[in-house]
């Protein structure tokens, strides 16, 4: 390898789009076969940067621009991939109805001899990609059969397949558990092994310490610093990324004297969760901590009424309710914020005041239409109540950044009034900086009497937020802790253990 | 052999469906399991399997047209036209005359869902009332009966009577539709043209990224489905020795059902040769079994539905839906999860 320089070297990259300068002079340089981090908030210039390397942006006169020791002076997309720089994005292009072969050996088959593919070439391609991942994989079976950590590994074979030296990977744990993550992280490390560079960017800021040797950070299109990653804290990495300092303190107080609200009785579901007791009172909150797949998701459905439990009871302030939908659990003033905003929380295309006000049409209703001035009120003092950044409310809420969707979806709930709030993955996709907001809008609802239920698989985010945390595993309730009791690393190492 | 049959269910699916509405069928009557009928049946559905392959190309790249059939009868028109014209012409002239116009057509809708960005199934529904109100407005209606006598002909390449007296035939419009099925199957499986048109069917952003020509996509799709129903329309005209305005309306649905029933996805990116022919065929047995049998012509279409329903409902079933929640929970758990 050519150790004596790195393998790509950027410098005084400025990049500029209709007035505003989106790359402020940034450097980035990424030695061959290392684990490079590149961190930064949405926003912050990240994806700006990966397509100035990869051809797709030019960086304004006066960068400089080395592949491998040598200048480059236009980069193109083709020049790029000729080079070996691959992208696996987030979405990860790749086709369902297709094999894994089919898939893994794409490029050869678009670039087939005489437009005709050669099928035999592209399976021993395949095989030869996934073999250097050391993965075992039947490259015959259809690739919508996979789950999601297997079409990362597929992915990631296919840019080897196109020789790369380079990959950048987009996110690359965003929809995975901890297990499937662990998975690619060590698959990460064959291909650091045999001589790739692999340049992970994300927002999960405990994978990013576990595998990267170096991690450059961006903020506001300008470079922070180049760091090593051994001894970096994730409050340190946080400050970095933010500019900001937050002192994570733990909030639990008790409410012993609060009257229960909630009463949740031996709740089994047969196959999603068993034997769940707990009481959630007046103003509390209560975290729910555990890997994907511990039956958090289920056992919040079911406190919603969208799932039959199959045995237990939940006593609502005393009484034993049976919901046989969401509209009983709703009307009975629980709210549910989904796992998902993207695709479940939030209709994207509406406009923001009709998604905040979807839960609670029945309360704008004006002789049983939709009263335009109760509706505009309505959202007018939630948004000003959560302060959330809008330019006007009948834009589509896909114009807002994620932390600013996640207040409306949470004001769609509030705007029912409910008396108990589940909050199911509340910060995914939402920085680090809008996270904090978020969690200063679940202490003042606290503190005005709602009971609310945050669930998480991040056990920081519910230690210093909530007053108890409960740790669910196969199904289970394992422990109750007080966060004020037991030290951060202590829950870490019972839920991740 | 395992993985053919898993790659392919829908496929086998409908074969054994057909397998057993044959074994009904010759037990309903006994002129339907001879070799003559199932001659019969090819011939018949020649004209729809032609369509069908055409049909399915568009469908893989993720587009639908509803306007081949009417595109069909305004080649057969233009087509007729112009051999007079020409003095009469041959089935050379027949062939490049109808594959061009029909070409021409399928660009148009191209044209219309690439260049205008109007989505394909409203650009389609809007020229299938163009080429059918142009194609009545300016026959009036009126049907050619008078074909030159080369196409008017029946063209047999093989022809052999039976021990009961029936006709083996193996006819024009069938060879033709062997050799419309052989080119689609071998473009669509062996080219990289065909592969990019299955990728931009699948993933039209993943297409995207791969530097793949979009515009030449729907060109190529619309293009072949063009080429296909320009064939197809110059088979009827030969089959019916007519050509009537109305002949080809409404034969998109049947053959839009019968190659989704084959296994192409309405989405994009899935379906295969043998499928279409194999969704055709299933509904012309059914229909041909029917005849046979003596039942009311009228209710045809009833059956026909019933069945089309049947056999999609077997290919695309998930039987874990149909059990009980209490036993398919940890099921579907695990593959939730896994």
């Amino acid at each position: 390898m050519s150790g004596a320089h790195p393998l790509l070297s950027l410098k005084d990259i400025k990049v500029t789009f209709g007035g505003v300068r989106a790359l402020k002079g940034v450097s980035f340089e990424v030695n061959p076969g290392e684990v490079h981090c590149l961190a930064g908030e949405n926003g912050c210039g990240k994806s700006t940067l990966i397509k100035v390397i990869t051809g797709v942006y030019k960086p304004e006169e006066g960068a400089e621009f080395l592949f491998d020791g040598k200048p480059i002076a236009a980069m193109t997309p083709t020049l790029a991939q000729s080079l070996g720089i691959q992208v696996i994005w987030q979405d990860l292009a790749l086709f369902g109805e297709m094999s894994v072969a089919e898939n893994i050996g794409f490029q050869l088959a678009v670039n087939g001899k005489y437009g005709l593919i050669d099928k035999r070439a592209i399976d021993a391609a395949a095989e030869k990609a996934l073999a250097r991942l050391g993965v075992n994989l039947d490259i015959h079976q259809p690739l919508k059969d996979l789950p999601i950590a297997q079409r990362q590994i597929v992915a990631i074979a296919r840019a080897l397949v196109g020789e790369a030296r380079l990959v950048f990977m987009d996110e690359p744990t965003a929809s995975l558990t901890q297990s499937e993550t662990d998975y690619l992280i060590e698959i990460v490390r064959n291909l650091s092994a045999s001589g790739v560079a692999v340049v992970f960017v994300s927002h999960r800021l405990a994978e990013v310490l576990e595998i990267s040797d170096r991690m450059t950070v961006l903020r506001d299109g300008s470079l922070v610093g180049v760091y090593p990653v051994e001894g970096m804290t994730q409050s340190r990495v946080t400050e970095l990324m933010t500019g900001r300092n937050f002192d994570n303190a733990v909030i639990a107080t008790d409410h012993d004297d609060a009257p229960v609200v909630l009463s949740v009785r031996n709740l089994t579901r047969h196959g999603e969760f068993s034997d769940v007791s707990f009481d959630l009172k007046r103003g509390e909150t209560l975290g729910i901590t555990g890997l994907l797949g511990a039956g958090r998701t289920e056992l919040a459905l079911t406190l919603f009424g969208m799932r039959a439990a199959h045995s237990g009871e939940i006593l609502l302030e005393g009484k034993a309710v049976s919901f046989g939908s969401n509209r009983d659990a709703i009307r009975a003033g629980i709210a549910y914020l989904s796992e998902d905003r993207l695709s479940l929380g939030l209709n994207q295309p509406q406009s923001i005041a009709d998604n905040l006000v979807m839960a609670s049409l029945d309360r704008i209703l004006s002789g049983g239409l939709i009263s335009p001035s109760r509706k505009a009120k309505v959202v007018s003092r939630w948004i000003s109540e959560l302060g959330v950044k809008i330019g006007t409310p009948d834009d589509p809420i896909r114009t807002l950044s994620g932390g600013n969707q996640q207040r409306v979806a949470i004001a769609k709930w509030l705007a029912i009034s409910p008396k108990i709030l589940i909050l199911d993955a509340p910060t995914v996709g939402v920085d680090v900086g809008a996270r904090a907001g978020i969690f200063e809008i679940v202490r003042k609802l606290a503190a005005e009497g709602l009971s609310i239920i945050v669930i998480s698989d991040e056990a920081p985010e519910v230690y210093f937020n909530t007053d108890r945390v409960i740790h669910m595993a196969e199904g289970r309730f394992q422990a109750v802790y007080d966060p004020r009791q037991i030290s951060l690393t202590e829950l870490e190492s019972a839920v991740y253990a | 052999m395992r993985r053919l049959v898993s790659g392919h269910t829908t496929e086998f699916t409908l074969l054994a469906v057909m397998v057993l509405l044959c074994i009904g069928l010759s037990f309903g009557t006994d002129r339907f399991f001879t070799i003559s009928n199932a001659f019969d049946v090819l011939n018949v559905s020649a004209v729809n399997i032609i369509f069908a392959v055409g049909l399915l190309v568009v469908l893989i790249s993720g587009g639908i047209d509803i306007s081949f059939a009417v595109a069909a009868s305004v080649v057969q028109y233009v087509a007729v036209l112009a051999l007079a014209a020409l003095g009469g012409g041959n089935w050379a002239e027949g062939f490049i005359i109808a594959g061009v116009v029909g070409i021409g057509l399928g660009l148009i809708n191209a044209f219309l869902v690439y260049r205008l960005q109007i989505i394909s199934i409203v650009a389609t529904i809007s020229t299938f009332n163009i080429f059918f109100g142009l194609l009545m407005f300016f026959t009036k209606g009126v049907s050619i009966y008078n074909l030159p006598d080369w196409l008017s002909n029946r063209v047999v390449f093989y022809e052999h009577e039976m021990a009961d007296g029936s006709w083996v035939e193996l006819t024009l419009p069938v060879v033709v539709m062997v050799l419309c099925c052989i080119a689609t199957s071998f473009m669509i499986s062996r080219t990289t043209t065909g592969r990019k048109l299955y990728a931009f069917g699948d993933n039209p952003e993943g297409a995207r990224r791969f530097g793949i020509n979009i515009g030449a996509m729907h060109y190529i799709s619309f293009g072949w489905m063009g080429l296909m129903a320009g064939i197809a329309g110059l088979m009827q005209a030969h089959y019916a020795q007519e050509v009537v305005p109305n002949a080809l309306y409404g034969r998109e649905l049947d053959v839009l059902a019968a190659t989704v029933l084959g296994g192409a996805r309405l989405g994009g990116g899935k379906g295969s040769v043998l499928g279409c022919v194999l969704g055709v065929l299933l509904v012309s047995i059914t229909q041909n079994g029917l005849n046979l049998m003596g039942v009311s012509p009228f209710a045809f279409k009833m059956i026909v539905g019933a069945i089309i329903l049947a056999a999609i409902t077997l290919s695309s079933a998930r039987f874990d839906k149909l059990l009980p929640d209490a036993l398919k929970s940890s099921a579907r758990k695990g593959s939730q999860r896994s």
